[in-house]
């Protein structure tokens, strides 16, 4: 399979069909495994670091779920398409500055993919769209079983599973959810969420992992702690705090329409309005008022149907995919008029905001009719 | 005050040093954490990928499966501070089934014997130690 048709086809967890896909993009679940009595990635020399390749990628390629897969070394990877991969969360920005002796490889249905000489040996991560956590547990934890056969894993019986950095080690699996929490974010109480959330052990991030800004009202969650613990207690409490939070995400929004519709009508008018009008806008600018539209087609202030177009948009609009579409090397500002031109391109079929249509929040998502995509 | 940017080898021959170090471990696992890997004893250097102490305090990360035995005892504060509990509960592989299972033959084999020999019934003690003899090269060719 070639990179082209990973860009040219969303990816089954970027459709926004999930449980509750109102308030959780997506779901994802990674395992973290090494081989065993071999220098780690990160210390191994490039001749170990490719010796470890030449072990690890035919056993990964020969996964019956990798038939036509993808599969690439990281040397071989452009800059602007790994940073299309990171822009799809396929691979980890750490592992986008990898070069020879490092690999990626996913399935042509982009919910899984296993990176090579990351921080470990292997980083297997599986992505489901919505509230999916345990699907998304069941793949990886098969693929897991799968490759174990043909692959020694370092293993320790009181330890578990060893990886580089000793915050992973125990079952090496981070379990985490992309939440939307604009009701959340404007009524000010985001911050008591997070706290509250950081308290119980789970660690709230922005968009891209680690040490990221949260931009498009957009928050990832997911276990701090690996040893201790059993893999299917920690989805499952993981779970139970992220259903808490959906439930006073929708809390947050009815009180908002309640009490602040002004206040609601106002910035879903100006994101509209801006996002229809301007000609230069920031990959910044664009998340946070896309975070504002899709939070007005949740409330019904645009149809449903126009939801997969937003959607599609918080993607599309990221600077590698905005170079990648316009097949040429694009600066800061040319990418700020290229990036408004097609959110006004986009939006043109879109009919203006309704506010009658906004008396109370249409359920919770999971019953909401599929998006019309593809 | 007079910023100077020195490189490593100069700083060490200007006798400048900062005491903390670059300690991207404090950063990475919680401060403490750089304080705590010293505790072991400072020229320890794992035997099978040749990671040193101070490495670890650089970087917060660990050069391979060995270097969790090699820094155990360091690791384990650490790991205490930093995760729910100190044993793993979670997955086992099945090659480490295979391995728990000898291992439980073993202690079953070694009691028997021990209790053969005290009763002096030479002829099964010989016996089970032919099978654990046999267990035992079992058990090395999978470590």
């Amino acid at each position: 399979m070639k990179l082209s048709s990973v860009i040219s086809t969303a990816g089954e967890w970027l459709r926004g069909e999930g449980p509750h896909h109102q308030v959780v993009i997506s779901s994802r679940v990674r395992f973290a495994r090494n081989l065993r009595n071999r220098s780690f990635p990160g210390w191994a020399k490039k001749a170990e670091r490719i010796a470890i390749l030449e072990v690890t990628k035919p056993a990964v390629e020969e996964l019956p779920e990798m038939q036509d897969s993808f599969s690439e070394l990281l040397q071989d990877l452009s800059a602007l398409e790994k940073q299309v991969l990171v822009e799809r969360h396929l691979i980890s920005r750490e592992h986008a500055a990898k070069g020879a002796g490092s690999a990626v490889v996913m399935n042509r249905r982009q919910t899984l993919s296993i990176m090579l000489n990351e921080e470990d040996h292997l980083r297997m991560q599986s992505m489901r769209s919505g509230l999916q956590l345990k699907q998304a547990f069941k793949l990886v934890d098969k693929i897991d079983s799968e490759l174990e056969s043909k692959l020694e894993f370092a293993y320790d019986s009181r330890l578990g599973y060893l990886t580089a950095c000793p915050t992973n080690v125990g079952t090496g699996m981070r379990a985490s959810a992309m939440l939307h929490l604009p009701g959340l974010v404007l009524s000010e109480m985001i911050n008591q969420v997070i706290q509250a959330v950081s308290k119980i052990g789970l660690a709230v991030r922005g968009l891209y992992g680690e040490g990221t800004e949260a931009m498009g009202n957009l928050f990832q969650i997911s276990n701090q702690t690996t040893l201790g613990e059993k893999e299917d207690e920690i989805i499952n409490r993981l779970t139970k705090v992220i259903e808490t939070i959906i439930e006073k995400e929708h809390d947050a929004r009815q009180v908002l329409i309640q009490k602040k519709s002004n206040t609601l009508w106002d910035q879903i008018g100006r994101a509209y309005g801006v996002l229809t009008f301007a000609h230069a806008m920031s990959s910044k600018e664009a998340l946070n008022l896309l975070s504002i539209i899709k939070l007005g087609v949740d409330l019904g202030a645009f149809p449903e149907e126009r939801r997969f177009a937003i959607d599609q948009l918080f993607i599309d609009t990221q600077p590698a995919h905005l170079q990648k579409s316009s097949d040429q090397k694009l600066n800061a500002e040319e990418r700020d008029h290229l990036r408004a031109q097609i959110i006004r391109d986009r939006l043109k079929v879109f009919p203006k905001p309704d506010i009658s249509k906004m008396a109370r929040e249409p359920g919770n998502g999971s019953t909401a009719a599929p998006s019309n995509n593809e | 005050m007079q910023k100077v940017n020195m490189c490593d080898a100069c700083s060490k021959e200007k006798g400048v040093q900062d005491p903390t170090g670059f300690a991207l471990a404090d950063l990475l696992l919680g401060i403490g954490a750089a304080e705590e890997i010293e505790k072991g004893t400072p020229t320890q250097k794992c035997p099978v990928c040749g990671y040193t102490q101070a490495d670890f305090k650089k970087t917060g990360r660990l050069g391979c499966s060995m270097c969790y035995v090699t820094f155990g005892e360091g690791l384990n504060t650490l790991l205490k501070a930093m995760h729910k509990g100190t044993k793993h509960v979670g997955k086992l592989p099945q090659r480490a089934h295979r391995e728990i299972q000898l291992g439980d033959q073993m202690r079953t084999l070694t009691e028997n014997l021990e209790k053969a020999v005290a009763e002096e019934n030479y002829e099964t003690a010989a016996s089970l130690r032919d099978q654990i003899k046999q267990l035992e090269s079992e058990l090395s060719s999978k470590v």
